[in-house]
């Protein structure tokens, strides 16, 4: 859901949908994505915050989120809907954790 | 010395028998702080020797080990994390006090969250902290533990237990930790028998023979004769249990006159399906999706369970999936959903009667299955049916649903609509539902034809599977099965019982759904069965 406030700052939201939430290798997943990103990138577990920064591992693991909770993404500078987007389909995707039908052993 | 018992929870499963080593390290004494300044940049260069250090050891490590190295890297290069202990620093406390206060804190802060894989993580919090200390306060000087021994410690960070040469066996006691720490999970892949949690300090038990029945979560410190006999046999028995059921395990289940039995499994998780295999059963007899209501706060996310599913159905790989709707009542309250104060809740309102008065719940649950099926062959398991009008309210609700998501233009399919006989009244009169498979629910159906509680440790015994009026009804029922080309399948508790595997089949079953563990030896029992 997209909720565009100013040029610069762009606001959107996503339920947790892997099995354990925003833990070690999503929180480092997001944390990696995030300093790829032009844009600065914050999470929160609610709208009005307290927002953190999605490149401190440690500050995401602080947040606690788990599988179910909606994470809140904000980003802001000259590419933050292209960094929103980027984080959006992370998180839909459940981080990548699960094996793709490919990568498992077949039959 | 009399013996003495200790138990936890199982880590990793197995049996050893050794001495213990108590893995405990103090700081050494003698430490002389320096001038403020000093000790930001000891503080900095501790955490950057760390830094290379861990860096060095995940290109040494394996690559189960390497992804857990990862976070830990991840965090030491942290400057949120590193930050306020060198604000600390330049407050006036030393490097080392500084470091360790702030990361007990942040510690503290995880397992505050009661979320036990947040609080797994703890354990790398403190592999973490002590790497950086050993930069900056000497250990004192510990021994290495000898090949084979039971180290006992009271948690152990993922380093130490890298240290460690397990190739003479051993294994790990501790009194905290947890089953999803990283290290347990290491210890399940590397097959080193851990119990964590057992609660007492372990220290006094240093040098004593202790054995470790880690698949049941115990330990004996100082084991009589007696004990260590019986300890013995049972680890005779289970390696033999297991290396004979090992080899039964991927192999296409059929009995000793070669009929073929289908053997699927029973899951209640999609994380349980990470360590299994497809190939080693024909699909998912039954998802308990339970699972997806357990701890939401939102039971209503339509799109997290069509995510479950989804990935479930990705890791069938075309196998079929037998979802089961919300199974809840009886002995599985949801509080908000589920009525209290019910004087006997297994005859009360559970399973499908409580999902046909939860309509948004219901309908809900139904949209995100048929969006699902649009991507493989899950079918929807109905449980708790008594008579044919409920099953046709739920086949109702569900072409409507398919309906609306037609209309809407969201990718869907009509799955498969299928029904649990648990209930007497349905089992007897199957003919009269107009269900599309079938799937006996044994654990129920045998303790409402028994009229006992498995939960009644006094009439446990009378709720017998083998019941003649069980099996009995199970076989009419296999029997309409076969008549009308309806697929019967049986899940509970008594297709996981080797015991109980011949008369099954003698009823007619043919098909059998049971927990993953159990499909070696269940495959097994089939292999010794004819049934022409």
């Amino acid at each position: 859901v997209m909720d565009e406030r100013s040029p610069e700052v762009v606001l959107a939201h996503a339920p947790l949908v892997n099995v354990l939430g925003l833990h070690a290798r999503a929180s480092l997943k997001l944390t990696q994505l995030a300093r790829d990103l032009g844009a600065s990138v914050e999470i929160a577990l609610s709208a009005d915050g307290p927002w953190v920064d999605a490149r401190s591992p440690s500050r995401l693991m602080r947040i606690g989120a788990r599988r179910g909770a909606v994470l809140h993404i904000r980003a802001s500078g000259s590419d933050a809907e292209v960094a929103v987007d980027a984080v959006l389909a992370l998180v839909r995707d459940g981080f990548g954790e699960w094996p793709t039908a490919g990568a498992v052993s077949g039959a | 010395v009399p013996e003495q018992r200790l138990v936890g929870n199982t880590a990793a499963p197995g049996f050893v028998e050794g001495r213990v080593s108590v893995l405990e390290r103090t700081r050494g004494a003698g430490r002389r702080a320096g001038s403020k300044a000093e000790e930001w940049r000891m503080l900095l260069d501790a955490v950057d020797r760390a830094l290379t250090e861990t860096r060095t050891r995940a290109g040494q490590a394996g690559a189960d080990a390497a992804d857990m190295f990862a976070f830990q890297l991840a965090m030491l290069a942290d400057e949120a994390l590193v930050g306020p202990a060198l604000d600390a620093v330049a407050a006036g406390a030393t490097a080392p006090d500084a470091w360790q206060s702030h990361l007990d804190a942040e510690a503290a802060a995880y397992a505050r969250t009661g979320d036990a894989v947040l609080t797994a993580r703890t354990a790398d919090l403190a592999d973490i902290r002590d790497r950086v200390l050993a930069h900056l306060v000497p250990w004192s000087a510990t021994e290495l533990p000898l090949p084979g021994a039971v180290i006992a410690a009271t948690d152990l960070p993922l380093s130490r237990f890298l240290d460690i040469d397990w190739s003479d066996g051993g294994a790990v006691v501790l009194t905290c930790g947890s089953p999803a720490s990283h290290v347990a999970m290491l210890a399940r892949a590397r097959g080193v028998p851990m119990v964590v949690g057992v609660g007492a300090p372990l220290a006094e038990f240093a040098g004593r023979m202790a054995l470790v029945d880690a698949t049941a979560g115990e330990v004996v410190i100082d084991p009589s004769d007696a004990t260590v006999a019986r300890f013995v046999a049972r680890r005779r028995d289970a390696a033999e249990a297991r290396a004979s059921a090992a080899d039964f395990r991927g192999r296409l289940a059929m009995t000793a006159d070669g009929t073929r039995i289908a053997v699927a499994v029973n899951v209640g998780s999609v994380a349980e399906l990470e360590r299994l295999d497809p190939a080693v059963c024909d699909g998912i007899g039954l998802v308990r999706t339970e699972f997806l209501f357990r701890d939401a706060t939102d039971l209503s996310d339509e799109q997290g369970q069509f995510a479950a599913y989804r990935r479930i159905l990705d890791w069938s790989c075309g196998r079929p999936v037998v979802v089961r709707t919300l199974d809840v009542g009886g002995d599985k309250p949801i509080p908000g959903v589920t009525p209290s104060g019910e004087s006997n809740p297994f005859l009360g309102l559970r399973g499908l009667r409580l999902s046909l008065r939860s309509l948004p719940l219901f309908r809900t649950q139904l949209r995100a299955l048929a969006r699902a099926a649009a991507h493989g062959d899950l079918r929807i398991l109905l449980p708790m049916v008594t008579v044919p009008a409920e099953f046709d309210a739920a086949r109702d609700l569900l072409d409507a649903v398919v309906g609306e998501l037609k209309s809407e233009s969201v990718p869907a399919r009509r799955p498969a609509l299928g029904m649990m006989v648990e209930v007497p009244a349905a089992a007897i009169t199957i003919h009269r539902f107009a269900a599309e498979f079938l799937s006996i629910g044994s654990n129920d159906l045998v303790q409402y034809i028994t009229a006992a509680g498995r939960d009644i440790g006094a009439v446990a015994e009378l709720a017998d599977p083998l019941n003649p009026a069980v099996l009995s009804l199970i076989g009419s029922v296999a029997r309409h099965g076969r008549r009308t080309g309806c697929d019967v399948s049986l899940c509970g508790d008594a297709a996981a019982d080797p015991r109980c595997i011949e008369a099954l089949l003698m009823s007619g079953v043919r098909s059998l759904s049971v927990a993953p563990e159990a499909l070696g030896a269940v495959k097994m029992a089939i292999a010794a069965v004819r049934v022409a």
